[in-house]
């Protein structure tokens, strides 16, 4: 891949908006927030960081939120990440490897079904395996 | 465990977006045998007391955990530079900023690998306190000599926020690219057995 300019990245950039502009705008309003504090970096958070863009763009999901917050407090659990897609339940997921995100793509953001197995924290205490699946 | 040193830098400059910089600027200067880093904030910094006593692991303002003692990741990036016999220098001034130092040699047994810079820059570029990100990578070696210098400001203007999936795959396509351009400098480091 040659070096791109900053005009090549504008250019790309003005091209892809137009054609998301026409397709239907699927994984809008989805947030995914990833932990990223010392705990989270040094469980390999920035891999999963990585692994979620890699699989959204495989599905073409192009309006999926994906943002960073510090640690969140459950270094035990980590990488811990928190999945707001409209219509399910505000969710936060613990262990998350790179296979996980991958699983939470695929069936929590387009299936619409929870990843029960790295459930950490939300919906409901009884469906929640101790420590998100350690 | 950090493994990378680019784990390190993501932890570092995370510290100087937390301290409410405006303006950070991370450089990254490495020949054939040595890699100097460098993070510098315009935060709010640190006093004397404080900086004496901050590259004790259990050290904290106890503001954002209460109750626990973590620190700021310092500790952990001193104990990778002083097992393969780099250096580290911290700096810091109350109201005016800090400037951290660190420098790995690359051919050291215990030197971290790099790691992955591009998707690293991607997640300082894209963290949602970082206001500016100034990114000055050189890479001078017996094949030649090259760099790219990145700026968060720039790219938004271009991107637009950088929140989105389609938008952070764009832009690292974009940081990769500048990398890439850097591979026929790159030279294999093996490490001096003493």
């Amino acid at each position: 891949m040659a070096k791109m300019t900053l005009e090549e990245l504008r250019k790309l950039r003005n091209e892809k908006q137009a054609a998301i502009q026409k397709r239907d705008i699927e994984g809008k309003d989805s947030r995914i927030v990833i932990g990223m504090g010392t705990c989270g970096i040094a469980a390999g958070a920035k891999v999963v960081l990585d692994t979620f863009l890699e699989v959204l763009d495989e599905h073409k999901l192009e309006n999926v939120s994906v943002t960073q917050t510090g640690c969140m407090g459950l270094c035990y659990v980590e990488p811990t990440i928190e999945v707001l897609v409209p219509g399910m339940p505000d969710t936060i997921y613990g262990n998350v490897d790179a296979e996980t995100a991958k699983k939470i793509v695929e069936q929590h953001v387009i299936g619409k079904q929870l990843v029960t197995d790295h459930l950490f924290d939300r919906p409901a205490a009884d469906i929640i395996q101790k420590d998100g699946g350690r | 465990m950090h493994i990378f040193i680019c784990d390190f830098l993501l932890d570092i400059v995370q510290n100087s977006y937390e301290a409410g910089s405006t303006e950070v600027f991370l450089t990254l200067e490495e020949d054939d045998t040595l890699l100097v880093c460098t993070v510098e904030d315009n935060g709010k910094g640190m006093d004397e007391d404080l900086k004496a006593r901050v590259l004790d692991p259990f050290v904290t303002d106890g503001v954002k955990h209460k109750k626990r003692k973590v620190g700021l990741g310092l500790p952990f990036l001193v104990q990778a530079c002083s097992a393969c016999e780099g250096s580290f220098s911290l700096h810091s001034e109350l109201g005016q900023g800090t400037k951290v130092t660190c420098s790995f040699p690359l051919n050291h047994v215990d030197t971290p690998p790099f790691g992955d810079l591009p998707s690293t820059l991607l997640a300082l570029m894209s963290h949602p306190l970082a206001d500016e990100l100034v990114v000055k990578r050189t890479l001078a070696t017996v094949k030649g000599e090259g760099g790219y210098e990145l700026s968060k400001r720039e790219l938004t203007d271009i991107l637009g926020q950088l929140t989105s999936s389609g938008t952070l795959n764009l832009l690292k396509e974009f940081l990769v690219s500048q990398e890439e351009d850097l591979k026929p400098l790159y030279v294999p480091h093996s490490p001096l057995l003493a």
